[in-house]
């Protein structure tokens, strides 16, 4: 996983080295992004050679020299431009610890990266169409039943309060 | 008046990458104002903004759906340090800028003297809020536009532009700066950088975050605690307008809460008072906020002509809106 994920970022800034440009002093940075809902977190470090990724416990990310934390779906969302970093500021689901300077940035720069599931795999079209569609089609499927969950959970509390 | 209240108002977005551009142009855009990546740009924040080379491109995108780029240069010019702010002039107007956007003087007169066929606008930040002041613009830089300060009600404007022969534009939508724009020091006396000369207001390199295990999040400026959310409660920008005290055993927000501006319900009165633009606010905002507010505005200002209701696809902007919450702001004033 680390390596595939490792391969694929690496590509992705080969290919766009505007991304690197407006990354600035972010470049290099440790960035842990965890997911709430996911035993693991990532840490990423963005390089023009040496980019990485490293999966590790959500105890073991003291390198990093910032912290983005959400639940996995509205990640995938900021990642794909779904979700607006800021509202999902604003509504708490998001959450930053460390240097905002560099989370900002960072967030940024995906925004231009357009970083669809075709794009990351850096697919031509018609094949990144046709993932494109798949994945989200199944994002939205997933983030159907999260807040259908997420509304009986509201409910059976209320319930209970 | 009367002919201005009939044009179709036009709808300005905002843009702070190239993929938001195209956003707001593929939403409807009429207007799209976005600025370089430097200290010229009063939102001169980490991994935004435009290179000259991407603004061609985007510009070019823009045209060719019909809309026009708008480039702001609306911070203010060093002194004896103008080098700048002139070459962002001149590479806006290279790039096929239909705008300039500035408020500094040495902008403005090097924008009109070098490039008289750029149409110049008065930015917020020139805090121009009198007919002498717009005047003075307008008869020595040739300024065509002005966009209005966040402080007017609705017949405020309205008189305002029957005593000047300049169009207006107005925010509509977005974060609020509670104060008249580049007068406001606030973030200079926390962290030594304003939008007014550095283009930052709360820069992210003087903010963090820290949130305790109740859940309660602590929102720092400078080193100051500016606010605290607890655990669910909707946040906001740390910006120290929007700040939360606590003195004498009261504990409040000092200037305004954390809240968005939502005119929507007001369109029709800022046509008939003169209004020739609508502003929406934002350029700091990713691809979602852009799309569903410049779609949600475009079917409104349609709809002001006939065209379909926009009622919920405004209503949905609630959730991208900064602490939850919407305000028609000094429009409907019950201050001074
Ligand atoms: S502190 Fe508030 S009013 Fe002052 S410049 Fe910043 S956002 Fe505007």
């Amino acid at each position: 996983m680390e390596t595939f994920l490792t391969l694929l970022t690496r590509r992705l800034v080969a290919r766009r080295p505007d991304l690197l440009r407006r990354l600035g002093t972010v470049v290099h940075v440790p960035i842990a992004i965890v997911p709430e809902d996911l035993p693991h977190a990532f840490l990423l470090s963005l390089d023009a050679i040496d980019s990485r990724v490293t999966l590790c416990g959500k105890d073991e990310i003291g390198d990093a020299q910032a912290v983005i934390r959400a639940p996995l779906l509205v990640l995938l969302g900021l990642l794909d431009g779904t979700y607006d970093g800021d509202a999902m500021f604003f509504s708490r689901d998001l959450r930053i610890e460390g240097k905002t300077e560099y989370v900002l940035a960072l967030r940024n720069t995906l925004e231009e990266a357009d970083l669809t599931p075709g794009e990351f795999l850096g697919l031509g079209a018609p094949a990144a169409g046709w993932i494109n569609d798949i994945g989200s089609r199944v994002l939205a499927q997933a983030r159907c039943l999260a807040s259908a969950g997420a509304e009986r959970r509201d409910k059976l509390s209320g319930r209970h309060s | 008046m009367t002919a201005a209240s009939e044009r179709r108002m036009e709808l300005v977005c905002p843009a702070g990458t190239p993929a938001t551009l195209r956003a707001a142009a593929d939403a409807g855009a009429d207007a799209i104002y976005c600025g370089f990546a430097d200290e010229t740009n009063a939102r001169n924040f980490p991994g935004l903004n435009f290179s000259p080379e991407e603004l061609s491109v985007s510009v070019a995108y823009a045209h060719e759906r019909g809309a026009k780029v708008l480039v702001a240069i609306n911070t203010f010019a060093q002194a004896g340090n103008t080098g700048l702010w002139k070459q962002a002039v001149d590479n806006a107007a290279a790039c096929g800028a239909d705008a300039i956007i500035a408020a500094d003087i040495a902008v403005l007169d090097h924008a009109a003297d070098k490039h008289p066929d750029v149409r110049l606008h008065l930015s917020v930040q020139a805090a121009a809020n009198t007919p002498e002041a717009i005047g003075f613009y307008t008869e020595t830089f040739g300024v065509r536009r002005v966009v209005l300060p966040r402080v007017f009600s609705v017949p405020e404007i309205a008189a305002l532009n029957r005593e000047i022969d300049v169009e207006t534009e107005v925010f509509v939508f977005g974060g609020l700066c509670v104060m008249t724009e580049g007068r406001c020091s606030l973030s200079s006396y926390a962290t030594g950088k304003s939008p007014n000369l550095t283009g930052v207001c709360s820069p992210p390199d003087h903010v963090d975050y820290a949130e305790d295990r109740a859940g309660r999040m602590k929102a720092r400026l400078g080193g100051f605690t500016i606010d605290c959310f607890e655990r669910g409660e909707p946040a906001g920008y740390p910006t120290l307008c929007k700040g939360r005290f606590s003195a004498l055993g009261h504990t409040g927000y000092l200037f305004e809460d954390p809240v968005s501006l939502n005119a929507f319900e007001l369109l029709e009165e800022l046509a008939k008072a003169g209004v020739t633009a609508l502003k929406i606010e934002g350029r700091q905002r990713g691809k979602a906020y852009i799309a569903s507010v410049v779609s949600a505005f475009r079917k409104a200002v349609d709809g002001l002509s006939g065209g379909a209701d926009a009622s919920a696809s405004i209503a949905a902007l609630k959730a991208l809106s900064e602490g939850g919450q919407q305000t028609t702001g000094s429009y409907r004033k019950t201050w001074r």
